[in-house]
């Protein structure tokens, strides 16, 4: 835990479309934010598959499916949808305040590693 | 050997003759039918009106039927009277048959209202495949139609004009569509849909007078109001046809008065269908006549025993587009009859049910029919429903709840329009090794007609075959779950314009990747690029315009028409590999250049400094023209392959299509440029240009069919944009072309494309020629892109470098 991690201003929302992801770079991490019709939710930008662009896939309800090989994964837990592929996503809460979307790029978590943390 | 001779070539007629067959009777059978056609099937005629289906298609009993049974037709001719004591039938050129046995089965007529003015031209019925053939005859855009009766013909007639073109509008002597099958809130429902899909509907009006000089111009209703007609359509009902049975003396009411065993007062005369009266009561629907048939096919064969009894019949709307199921009874009046309804106004959807004593008794359904197979099965078999009572509006579905086909007696009716029972399809199954629906319907007509039995059929072979084939889902997704034809009538008569609006109404509001590029593709497709583009909604490759890689850089392909380029292009497309350190230039194999390995952010700079169109080598779309040189520089060339694939290239680029579509012209069939394996070719002869189309080279190889020969370049571009349309608007998306075309079969793609009357390529070619006008050229978006940072590299507002993915958690 370093005194770095915490909220950090990213963009307006208007930047990220409805439905759409965009990637951000931040040092050596690339996130991708997503516009869930007015609720923004932040993953790490590479499928664990085969390191997929997500910011590029189409989202269907809370899931986005990675462009190149289509697996699923839930937005809010990172969790992939279908059993058969165990990797997870680290999702980073996400907030919004006067139009900015701020992401907590320290506490980016993969589901079931937070107890352990 | 005996003598049977039956008066009527319809479906009741017939099909008693086939059960008469059955029981190897010693007949000599002869047939009399008025109209010329062979037995053909009467309830599918406002598909051939509607152009679902063609007259070939309805045909029930071909003439090698009639041939291979024995069976002595006289078609088009019309018996004049009987003579019962010498025991012979007389038609209208005085020629006499002798008979021992007759069967009257001369079914109904169109009833015509006593309205003056009904004599008028351009005044028709609909009843006949002849009277199909004068409606299509005199249907064109615009003709103002008017159509008199709001019943299940008058409104089947009334589609199947709409959709030829007419404007139209049915009159209805009642406050409500549908009255005997519907209750006044499904009519309600049945209006509002109606008049969605673009039909005017007037009710009540009591039509007092056509007029017109000679030939109608109008109507007038008893209130005094009128309106202009060029064409009337009457479906105000049926009558039974019975003069020739009164004229010879037999018992006659409003129909031919039979008992349980179908016998008339003459002991040698039956009668069977329509023109029947049973116990006081006439018939309009078919599946009581097949259980007549049955009835007096027994009878006739010295079987005599079954006995007919009319039970409350089911009636289904054939329409496009409008859902409506009628069954049983549906009067709510009745002691002991309880009601449920269910209804939503927004989707449209009514449902009904009548209960007694805990079983079902009647039911309507409008909008929503999805369970009318489970419905139907509680209806025949009076399942005690006191268990369910809780789920009865929405029932689990039928494969859930372990129906049992098995329990059936052989003996049950399956499908209730073609009169086929449990047994025969079993029988049909092992004889004929069937395996699939479709096998079933061809050999047994089980389903063929409504297809409300198709979910029992389907069980019955399951339970029967062990490698059953579940047929080729054409269903496009589960979050949409309708067929691509059914979703495209869907989007074309609600007027929906955007892929969240289909998924709102008609889906489960979430999509996913299968559905929202398909929907994307068929409102671009319907509303000739018109509709409320969503980029969300399409994959990143239609995002961007440019094809990912597996490294999330992406592909540049610029379009070089026809496989031409400059020594310009040459230089601009070399000084851009190096200006952006392009890792990868290659020959594609379409004649084209492919820039490998550009990041996202560049693509706008990377095509401004290109100066050329977007290829849409990323697309389900049109990617090139392939030509050899042709005429221009080849010593084998015949004709000028190089401008023609340009041209062809200018008239359709741009554009989507359901998969990506390939094309190529040749100057002479020695095929250089392997036209004949790309979607659309032209093959250069001396004189005249072969198109062919569905041609493959990729996962398939199959060799392009020729779709017409021409003579001019001209013609041969027209047949390939008549080509190109019509699998754009019937194409499912992701289905190549050369699977359409052996899906639709080649005959049926001429006869609806090169083959099509003016008006029909007219209308295909203008559809074309609108989209085209909306398309461009996509790669224009690097001056104006669809959102601010549609390519843009987002820079965090805040920069915190320390943080790495190793301190993750």
């Amino acid at each position: 835990m370093t005194t770095e991690r915490g909220w950090t201003k990213i963009t307006r929302t208007e930047n990220i479309p409805p439905r759409e992801g965009r990637p951000v770079r931040i040092g050596d991490l690339e996130i991708a934010i997503f516009n869930l019709n007015g609720r923004f939710l932040t993953v790490e930008n590479a499928c664990p598959h085969k390191g997929g662009p997500l910011c590029d896939g189409i989202v269907t309800g809370h899931a986005v499916v990675c462009p190149l090989h289509g697996r699923h994964f839930d937005l809010e837990s990172g969790m992939p949808i279908r059993a058969s592929d165990p990797a997870c996503l680290a999702v980073f809460p996400t907030r919004v305040e006067d139009g900015i979307i701020l992401v907590d790029l320290g506490a980016g978590a993969r589901f079931g590693e937070e107890a352990a943390a | 050997m005996r003598r049977l001779v039956v008066v009527g070539n319809g479906m009741a007629g017939v099909a008693c003759v086939e059960h008469i067959l059955k029981h190897n009777p010693e007949f000599q059978i002869t047939i009399f039918g008025d109209e010329t056609h062979v037995n053909y099937n009467r309830i599918l005629l406002s598909l051939v009106l509607a152009g679902e289906k063609s007259a070939d298609e309805i045909v029930l009993n071909d003439v090698e039927w009639y041939r291979s049974n024995n069976i002595r037709a006289r078609l088009g001719a019309k018996i004049s009277h009987i003579d019962r004591a010498t025991r012979t039938v007389v038609d209208e050129t005085g020629e006499a048959t002798p008979y021992d046995k007759l069967i009257l089965a001369t079914g109904s007529s169109a009833f015509i209202p006593p309205i003056p003015g009904v004599d008028k031209e351009n005044v028709h019925v609909f009843r006949t495949l002849d009277d199909t053939h004068a409606l299509l005859a005199k249907a064109r855009k615009g003709l103002k139609t008017v159509v008199i009766g709001g019943g299940l013909l008058g409104l089947e007639a009334a589609r199947g004009l709409q959709v030829r073109g007419c404007e139209v509008t049915v009159i209805h002597l009642m406050d409500s569509l549908m009255e005997r099958q519907l209750d006044a809130t499904g009519g309600e429902y049945l209006k509002r849909r109606i008049e969605s899909l673009g039909i005017r509907v007037m009710l009540p009006r009591q039509t007092a007078a056509l007029f017109g000089n000679g030939h109608v111009d109008g109507l007038r209703f008893a209130s005094g109001e009128e309106v202009d007609a060029e064409l009337v359509v009457i479906a105000a009902g049926i009558k039974p046809n019975a003069t020739l049975a009164r004229s010879a003396g037999l018992e006659v009411n409003r129909g031919i008065v039979v008992n349980d065993f179908m016998e008339t007062s003459d002991p040698d005369i039956f009668a069977v269908g329509e023109c029947t009266e049973h116990r006081g009561q006439t018939f309009g629907l078919v599946a009581p006549l097949y259980d007549q048939a049955r009835v007096l096919a027994a009878t006739i064969t010295e079987n005599r025993g079954p006995v007919f009894s009319a039970a409350a019949p089911a009636a289904k709307l054939k329409i496009m587009g409008i859902d409506i199921f009628s069954a049983g009874s549906i009067d709510e009046t009745e002691a002991g009859v309880e009601v449920l309804k269910y209804e939503d106004p927004a989707l449209g959807a009514y449902k009904k049910l009548l209960l007694k004593s805990n079983r079902l008794h009647g039911m309507i359904l409008v909008g929503d029919i999805e369970d009318e197979y489970t419905y139907m099965d509680w209806l025949r078999s009076g399942t005690d429903l006191s268990s369910m009572r809780r789920q009865l509006l929405f029932p689990p579905a039928a494969g859930d709840r372990g129906l049992e086909v098995a329990d059936m007696p052989d003996s049950e009716t399956i499908c209730g329009c073609n009169g086929v029972r449990k047994g025969e399809i079993i029988h049909a199954i092992h004889e004929y090794g069937i395996t699939t629906m479709r096998q079933l319907k061809d050999r047994t007509r089980a389903s063929a007609s409504c297809g409300t039995c198709a979910g029992l059929c389907e069980k019955l072979l399951r339970a029967v075959v062990p490698d059953f084939e579940v047929e080729t889902k054409t269903t496009l997704c589960a979050c949409v779950p309708f067929s691509y034809e059914r979703l495209r009538e869907i989007v074309r008569t609600q007027k929906l314009k955007s892929v969240e609006e289909v998924l709102a109404v008609y889906g489960n509001r979430k999509g996913c990747e299968v559905c929202k590029p398909a929907l994307s593709y068929m409102l671009d497709m319907l509303w000739c690029g018109g509709h409320e583009e969503d980029r969300s909604a399409r994959f990143i490759n239609d995002r961007v315009h440019a094809n990912i890689q597996k490294d999330g850089t992406f592909s540049v392909v610029p379009r070089m028409r026809g496989g031409i380029t400059s020594p310009d292009e040459l230089r601009r497309i070399a000084d851009v590999a190096d200006k952006y350190k392009v890792p990868m230039v290659k020959v594609t194999g379409s004649q084209r250049l492919d820039l490998l390995g550009v990041k996202k952010a560049d693509l706008p700079n990377v095509w401004r400094d290109l100066g050329m169109p977007s290829g849409q080598a990323y697309s389900k779309g049109v990617r090139m023209v392939k030509t050899c040189v042709g005429t221009e520089f080849c010593r084998f060339g015949v004709q000028d392959s190089t401008n023609t694939g340009i041209e062809l290239e200018r008239r359709l680029e741009n554009l989507f299509t359901p998969h990506k579509f390939k094309m190529g012209v040749v100057g002479c069939p020695r095929n250089c440029a392997e036209a004949t394996v790309k979607d659309l070719g032209f093959v250069g002869q001396d004189g005249s240009w072969q198109v062919v189309v569905g041609g493959a080279a990729g996962k398939s190889v199959r060799k392009a069919d020729l779709l017409v020969t021409v003579e001019t370049t001209a013609q041969a571009l027209e047949a390939g944009e008549l080509f190109f349309q019509y699998y754009r608007e019937n194409g499912n998306y992701l289905e190549r072309s050369y699977d359409f075309v052996e899906r639709l079969g080649i005959e049926k793609i001429r006869k609806e494309t090169v083959y099509a009357s003016d008006e029909e390529q007219k209308k295909l070619l203008d559809r074309l020629h609108r989209s085209k006008e909306y398309a461009q050229d996509a790669w224009l978006e690097r001056d104006r892109p669809s959102n601010p940072t549609q390519f843009v590299q987002i820079e965090p507002m805040e920069m915190k470098p320390e943080v790495t993915e190793g301190q993750l958690v």
